[in-house]
């Protein structure tokens, strides 16, 4: 998918679902509140535009699941 | 996944069997940078495990892997480097593997200063069997064979290591995970026997008796209770009682087991020519 021109520069994360296993982890350590947990557990990206690419989340994530892009 | 070291593993075995919110995943993501960071060539590294939960993490990596028995990866890693000391080898063992069944190979490999780079996946427990404790149970905390709390007080590995003879040995815990992949590099770069420590962590045979509710809580702990072994050395022991002390905490120097090896052979070579 094409990035929205306003996101252009801002880092991006991403989170493969099937290989989260609702750890909570990453929420809980992001500074910056962009993840939360769904309804089924799992961890989702709620406001990508507060992320600040310290990867936190990424670094943390046991089981992979998540990506952070910083151009 | 982080896709800067998916070359590393073998993608097809994921996602792996580890519970949710275990430590293994970011420890094991942790060496893996520090082998790309080594730029060693896969195929010349050899990653050695024994048996527990986080012994399993060779069957996730794609390069030269040994899954051995019990508490002796050593003694298979100190085969594969006595019949090719060209090759890099990691050994990844848990607190019950290295200290309790292997740790006379632990102390016996520390001896020798062999060059071995060893990380110890210190989870406090034994998870993969339901959670009895291991020799490295902080005491009064409680484990299914400790239901009122351990009453053994735990080894302190890094000076149990140095002791016998290691040349090289660290802590860290998977909070900091910089700092493990740059202690687990160093640790490499090390010519004997390096022993990294990380204090990892285990929410359902460990942290759900121990008054951890979330695996979050327990890398928190882990950031809370860790102290930088610069500022140790200007602490009291009352303290630092119950604290991580993290970093490089000790350097030797001694003969390595390999080079003094070859030099064996080579003399007696050289004397059975002259004969």
């Amino acid at each position: 998918m094409p990035k929205d021109p306003a996101n252009i520069g801002k880092p991006e994360v991403a989170i493969k679902d099937s290989w989260c296993k609702g750890c909570g982890i990453c929420v809980a350590l992001c500074p910056k509140k962009v993840l939360v947990m769904n309804a089924q557990g799992k961890a989702v990206v709620a406001c990508p535009e507060k992320c600040v690419g310290c990867k936190m989340c990424a670094e943390h994530c046991p089981d992979y699941a998540i990506t952070v892009e910083v151009e | 996944m982080l896709a800067d070291i998916e070359e590393f593993y073998r993608l097809d075995r994921l996602p792996h069997i580890w519970c949710p919110g275990c430590g293994n995943g970011i420890v094991l993501a942790c060496l893996v940078k520090a082998i790309k960071e080594l730029k060693y060539d896969q195929d010349k590294t050899v990653v050695v495990s024994g048996i527990g939960c986080s012994s399993r993490a060779s069957a996730y990596l794609d390069f030269n892997t040994l899954h051995t028995t019990h508490g002796r990866a050593l003694a298979f890693a100190t085969g594969i480097k006595l019949a090719k000391p060209e090759l890099n080898i990691f050994v990844i063992t848990g607190d019950g593997d290295s200290s309790a069944i292997g740790g006379n190979h632990l102390i016996h490999a520390a001896r020798r200063n062999i060059d071995l780079n060893v990380v110890i996946f210190n989870n406090n427990i034994y998870g993969m069997t339901g959670g009895q404790y291991s020799p490295l149970t902080p005491k009064v905390q409680k484990a299914t064979t400790a239901p009122y709390g351990t009453i053994e007080r735990p080894f302190d590995l890094a000076k149990l290591v140095e002791a016998a003879g290691a040349t090289y040995v660290a802590r860290s815990t998977a909070y900091h995970t910089r700092l493990t992949t740059e202690l687990i590099i160093n640790g490499a770069k090390n010519k004997g026997f390096s022993v990294t420590e990380v204090i990892s962590q285990c929410p359902v045979s460990y942290g759900r008796r121990n008054r951890f509710n979330t695996p979050a809580a327990m890398l928190e702990w882990q950031r809370e209770m860790a102290v930088p072994v610069i500022k140790a050395r200007s602490m009291a022991p009352e303290e630092l009682e119950g604290k991580i002390i993290t970093g490089e905490l000790y350097r030797g120097h001694a003969p390595e087991y390999v080079s003094e090896y070859t030099k064996l052979t080579q003399r007696l070579k050289e004397e059975a020519e002259g004969v």
